[in-house]
C-alpha cells in the first residue's frame, strides 16, 4: 500500500470538520436520498455526494449547489441506519466551500445566508427586512419589487419592524466571537 | 408555578409576533413563570451554520452559559432554536477540544458553560409539564370538535431530541385534543414547509407550502395549528402566493398553537396577537361558534 505521508484525502477532511464526522459509517443504502423532499432538486442528493467525497472529488463537490438546497429537516438523519446525519454533513460542506471560496452558481441560497448572518453580526439578532432587503438588492432588485406587496402585508402585521432591535448582549458576543478567532487561529 | 428561563427566538419579536404574544399571555394561566434569558441573543440559527458551523457553535454557547447560571430549564418556543440550541450542546458534549476553546472565548465574558442545561421546547413544556388534562380543566371556551390539522414541521420532532416519534408523533394532537377540538389526521405534519429557502428558491418552497394546504385541507381541517415561527409564517404569510402560482383558493387559518390554547382560555384574540395573523385568522371565533350551533343541530357550515 502506498502512503502519502501528509497528503490529507477529502474524505478525512471532511470527517475532521464539525458534522462530518460520521462519513465513514454510511454504507451506501441511498435512504437518506429516497426521504429527502428536495433531492430532486440536488445535482448530487445526499448518497451520491457521499460515495464523491470518499472517490475524493473536492472541487465537484465544494462547487455543487447541492448541499446549498438542503432543508435542514433531519428526514435523512432520522431513517439512516448507520447514524451518519447527512444534514450536518450539508452544513460542513457548506462552511468548508465558504472557507475555501468557492463559488456557487444556480442558487442564491449562499447569499441569503450571507445577508442573515451579516444582520446577526450587526445586532446580535436577525432583523427580517434588514436582511431581505440586503438579500434582493445583492441578487436580484426586480424580485425586490415584487415581494413589496408581501412586505408590506407583513408590516401592516406589525411582523415587520423596519428598525433594528439590538440585543443587549451584542457587544459581549461580538467579543467572545473575537476571541474565539484568535483562539482558533493560535491552535 | 413553575419556573423556566424563556428564550423567545428572534423571530417571537418580529415575524412572528404572535407566538411572543400568545406564550406571554397563556403563561400565567397555566401557572407558568416564563423568566426572560437576561442579554439573550440569537440562537446560532442555520443559516449561521451553513456558513461558518463553529462560530455558530459559539453564539449558542453563550445563550446556553447565560442560561445556565439560573439553574432553571430554558425553554423555547421557536422549534428552530430549539434543535440549534440543542445541537450546539451535542456538539459541545461530543468535542471536548471544541468545549475548550469556545469556553477560552467565553471567558471574555465571565462566562462558561459546562454542559448542565436542559433545552425544551415549549410543546414539551406543555405536555409534561403542565399536562393536557390540567389545560382542559382551564377551559373556559371550548372549541366545539374545531378540526384542527396539527402540524409539528420538522425541526420540533427531528432531529430526536424529545421523546415523540419522529414521523407521526402524538403530542401537538394530545394538546388539540385537551381544548376540545377535533386533531384531523395529518399525513404531512412532520413534513418541512421550506423553511428559510421561501426567500432565496421560492417557487420550490411554495410547493412544498401547498402540498401542506392540500393534506389538511383533504383531511377536512377548518384550520392549521402550529407551534413554529417559520411555518406559521411560510403556511400563513406565503398562502396568497400559492394560490396565484398554482391557481388555487386556499384560505386557511394558520395559527400557533399557544394562540388556540389562549382561545380556548377564554383569552381576548387581541392579546393573543390574532390580529397579526394573515390569513383569515381573525373568522376563528366565527368557527369556532358555528360549531357549537353545529352541535345543537344548527346549520351547516
Ligand atoms: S441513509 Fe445513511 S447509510 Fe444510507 S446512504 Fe444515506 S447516509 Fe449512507
Ligand atoms: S435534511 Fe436536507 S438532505 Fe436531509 S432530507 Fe432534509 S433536505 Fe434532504
Amino acid at each position: 500500500m502506498v502512503v502519502f505521508v501528509g497528503m490529507k484525502s477529502f474524505v478525512n477532511e471532511v470527517a475532521a470538520t464539525l458534522g462530518g464526522e460520521h462519513i465513514y459509517a454510511c454504507i451506501q443504502c441511498g435512504i437518506c436520498t429516497a426521504s429527502c423532499p428536495v433531492a430532486g432538486e440536488m445535482e448530487y442528493p445526499p448518497r451520491k455526494i457521499i460515495a464523491m467525497i470518499r472517490a475524493g472529488m473536492r472541487d465537484e463537490v465544494l462547487s455543487s449547489s447541492s448541499m446549498w438546497y438542503c432543508l435542514s429537516c433531519h428526514l435523512c438523519g432520522c431513517r439512516c441506519p448507520r447514524k451518519v446525519k447527512p444534514t450536518e454533513l450539508a452544513h460542513a460542506l457548506e462552511s468548508l466551500a465558504v472557507q475555501h471560496g468557492y463559488k456557487v452558481k444556480k442558487t442564491y441560497t449562499p447569499a441569503m445566508y450571507r445577508s442573515f448572518v451579516s444582520s446577526i453580526r450587526a445586532n446580535g439578532r436577525v432583523h427580517e427586512f434588514g436582511m431581505m432587503l440586503k438579500f434582493y438588492l445583492m441578487t436580484n432588485p426586480l424580485a425586490a419589487l415584487k415581494m413589496l406587496p408581501l412586505g408590506l402585508k407583513l408590516f401592516l402585521h406589525r411582523r415587520m419592524p423596519l428598525i433594528p432591535e439590538r440585543a443587549k448582549g451584542k457587544e459581549d458576543l461580538s467579543r467572545i466571537i473575537q476571541k474565539f478567532r484568535e483562539v482558533i487561529a493560535s491552535q | 408555578m413553575k419556573y423556566y428561563s424563556y428564550f423567545p427566538g428572534c423571530s417571537a419579536g418580529s415575524t412572528a409576533i404572535g407566538l411572543g404574544l400568545s406564550v406571554q399571555a397563556i403563561a400565567e394561566p397555566l401557572d407558568m413563570e416564563l423568566i426572560e434569558l437576561e442579554g439573550w441573543t440569537c440562537c446560532g440559527s442555520t443559516p449561521y451554520g451553513s456558513l461558518d458551523e463553529l462560530e455558530a457553535v459559539v453564539v449558542a454557547a453563550r445563550n446556553l452559559a447565560l442560561a445556565e447560571k439560573t439553574g432553571l430549564d430554558l425553554v423555547t418556543p421557536c422549534s428552530s432554536c430549539y434543535v440549534t440550541l440543542n445541537g450546539a450542546a451535542i456538539h459541545l458534549e461530543d468535542h471536548p477540544e471544541l468545549k475548550r476553546q469556545v469556553n477560552e472565548a467565553l471567558a471574555v465574558a465571565n462566562l462558561e458553560y459546562h454542559g448542565n442545561l436542559r433545552i425544551r421546547h415549549l410543546v414539551d413544556v406543555l405536555l409534561n409539564d403542565v399536562t393536557p388534562e390540567v389545560i382542559a380543566s382551564k377551559v373556559q371556551q371550548g372549541l366545539n370538535g374545531l378540526k384542527v390539522a396539527p402540524y409539528y414541521g420538522c425541526q420540533l420532532v427531528r432531529p430526536h431530541y424529545g421523546s415523540d416519534d419522529t414521523e407521526f408523533p402524538q403530542s401537538l394532537d394530545l394538546l388539540v385534543e385537551s381544548l376540545g377540538a377535533e386533531a384531523v389526521p395529518y399525513p404531512l405534519k412532520a413534513r418541512c414547509c421550506g423553511g428559510a429557502l421561501i426567500i432565496s428558491e421560492q417557487s420550490l418552497a411554495l410547493g412544498l407550502i401547498r402540498k401542506l394546504l392540500d393534506s389538511a385541507v383533504r383531511n377536512g381541517a377548518q384550520c392549521i395549528v402550529t407551534p413554529c415561527p417559520l411555518c406559521q409564517t411560510n403556511l400563513d404569510a406565503y398562502q396568497s402566493q400559492v394560490n396565484s402560482k398554482f391557481k388555487t383558493d386556499y384560505n386557511l387559518p394558520i395559527l400557533f398553537v399557544s394562540q388556540l390554547i389562549g382561545l380556548a382560555l377564554g383569552i381576548a384574540s387581541n392579546s393573543l396577537g390574532l390580529n397579526t395573523n394573515i390569513a383569515r385568522s381573525v373568522t376563528i371565533d366565527r368557527l369556532i361558534k358555528e360549531r357549537g350551533r353545529l352541535d345543537n343541530g344548527g346549520g351547516k357550515i
